[in-house]
């Protein structure tokens, strides 16, 4: 097991890469997550203020 | 709504480019698409690292190509979505068009740094230094570059319209600069280093390794086409937050 | 319409001479890069020698950026572009004159600058007319791409960084054909000659694509 993790001497490469490849990637999954439900979240609080002023209402819940 | 099933091609597209349509029809792929991606990366990695062989030259460092290559590809397949959205934004003015190009910038950008990354960590053991100006990868720090550049016009203007036109604009120039800074970073290349470089693939590549890397690269593309529309869904919503905010505040 | 087109750009010279800074400022700063380069690295005149032709362009294209934001912003803060969108003249050539001029009045004076720089980084004279004769092909690409950056930041406050970073990937090509043009690739022979032929055709594509997207993106800018 230790003999694989060392990737035949080339560990301190190999699982770098591997980490950054998938900190990045789990990163942009997170941010893009986290500003969906955001926008959800600001988009229902305007709506739930209701708009009184906008034309007639139509319901927002298939944008959601 | 008319169900898709009773329109024609033509008018399908044309459907999807009414967002409720759009989101209505992406919150059905998300999941599944998601699944998808998860297993294929899980299966590709698998194969990557406990069953594919190490390369009789580069030893285990070749593991390292599972990463790279791929993120490679996605860093150009990410750059013509942008490009052909783009066009598709100008020409035909389709309402989608600029959201698509503009969710799809960072996923690009970041998997065009992933290669760069990963390229150096594969170049250290092989070339000997962190960074080697070989053609392919300083015509992906400049395809970086042009994502940065994008992005940040993205950012710098204010007005969605705008903004959407200008940066439209920037990513048709930047795909025909691509070709041409590709070919003129390769002749720069083959001046500077007469002799041969290192070809990292390879003449032939054995199918053991193929596999695991056309594994990847699927479930990449699927990475890829998930977290695009999650990103397009939500700007749709921003901007359907902005539209709602300046409503009040005009009333 | 070529008269209104030559008028257009007497006009720009005359605005670029009169209110001054634009050519002038860069030839200066195009000196002081030059100057200070050996100051970083040491006064090796062999060394030096080596990578003169590089080093020139590459503060050929710093001096170009720098006067990238006087060729629409001026006309479109006091709505002079608005109303040049209107006149008969399709945009395009509008723009087009407007790059020429910037090119008379800021890439001409640097070329002419450049191999007496270049005595100052032991550049060979025998290299001289190979330098100038790049520099001048080149430095309209160095224009009319540079447009294209001024032209999408031109709504933008001090965008001048901004459209400098855009622009740059396009120069790329431009430097490396330049630089290979300008004797700088000494190892190939024939590769000069190549380097000039690539330069050339980099600079035609550019006049096309220039103000064409420059126009585009002037239009989106400027409508609200």
């Amino acid at each position: 097991m230790a003999q694989y993790l060392d990737m035949g001497g080339y560990a301190a490469f190999v699982w770098p890469a591997y980490a950054v490849a998938a900190i990045i990637m789990l990163g942009i999954v997170i941010a893009s997550w986290r500003d969906l439900t955001r926008q959800r979240g600001l988009l229902a609080a305007l709506e739930g203020d209701g708009a009184r002023k906008r034309a007639p209402a139509r319901s927002m819940d298939h944008l959601k | 709504m008319t169900p898709m099933s009773d329109l024609t091609s033509i008018q399908r597209f044309h459907a999807l480019a009414n967002p409720a349509r759009f989101m209505a029809l992406s919150e059905k792929i998300v999941a599944p698409l998601a699944i998808l991606t998860f297993a294929l990366i899980a299966t590709g990695l698998y194969f990557a690292l406990f069953v594919a062989p190490a390369d009789y030259q580069q030893g285990e460092t070749v593991r390292i190509m599972y990463i790279h290559v791929p993120s490679a590809w996605l860093g150009m397949f990410g750059y013509m979505i942008m490009a052909g959205a783009s066009a598709i934004a100008l020409i035909f003015r389709h309402p989608l068009a600029d959201v698509c190009a503009k969710s799809a910038a960072p996923i690009g950008a970041a998997f065009a740094f992933i290669t760069l990354v990963t390229g150096s960590l594969w170049g250290r053991p092989m070339w000997g230094a962190w960074w080697v100006w070989d053609a392919r990868l300083t015509s992906m720090l400049i395809l970086f570059f042009l994502y940065l550049g994008y992005i940040a016009l993205w950012a710098t203007i204010e007005e969605p319209v705008r903004a959407a036109r200008a940066a439209a604009v920037l990513a048709l120039v930047g795909s025909i600069n691509v070709p041409i800074v590709h070919y003129s970073v390769v002749w720069w290349n083959t001046l500077h280093q007469p002799a041969s470089v290192f070809r990292i693939d390879g003449p032939q590549i054995a199918s053991s390794m193929l596999v695991p890397l056309l594994i990847m690269a699927l479930g990449f593309t699927c990475f890829f086409v998930t977290l695009l529309l999650v990103r397009m869904r939500a700007e749709i919503l921003r901007r359907r937050v902005r539209a709602l905010r300046l409503a009040k505040a005009g009333a | 319409m070529t008269r209104a087109f030559l008028a257009l750009i007497v006009r720009d010279v005359a605005l670029a001479v009169r209110v001054g800074g634009g050519g002038g400022m860069a030839v200066f700063f195009f000196l002081v890069v030059v100057a200070i380069v050996p100051l970083g690295i040491g006064p090796n005149l062999n060394l030096l020698g080596q990578i003169a032709p590089g080093l020139l362009w590459v503060a050929l294209l710093l001096s170009s950026l720098l006067t990238l934001d006087r060729l629409f912003q001026a006309d479109y803060e006091d709505g002079t572009l608005d109303i040049l969108t209107m006149s008969s003249v399709p945009l395009e050539l509008t723009v087009c004159a407007k790059i020429v001029a910037h090119w008379l009045t800021t890439g001409l004076p640097l070329v002419i600058a450049a191999p007496l720089l270049g005595l100052l980084l032991n550049l060979g004279v025998a290299q001289f007319p190979s330098l100038m004769l790049a520099m001048l092909i080149g430095t309209p690409a160095l224009s009319f791409l540079g447009a294209i950056g001024a032209a999408l930041t031109v709504s933008v406050r001090r965008g001048g960084l901004l459209a400098s970073l855009l622009v740059l990937p396009f120069y790329i090509p431009v430097l490396i054909f330049g630089v290979a043009a300008a004797g700088g690739a000494a190892a190939i022979p024939g590769a000069g000659h190549q380097g000039l032929l690539l330069l050339g055709a980099v600079t035609l594509v550019s006049l096309v694509v220039g103000p064409v997207a420059s126009a585009a993106a002037l239009r989106a800018n400027l409508k609200t």
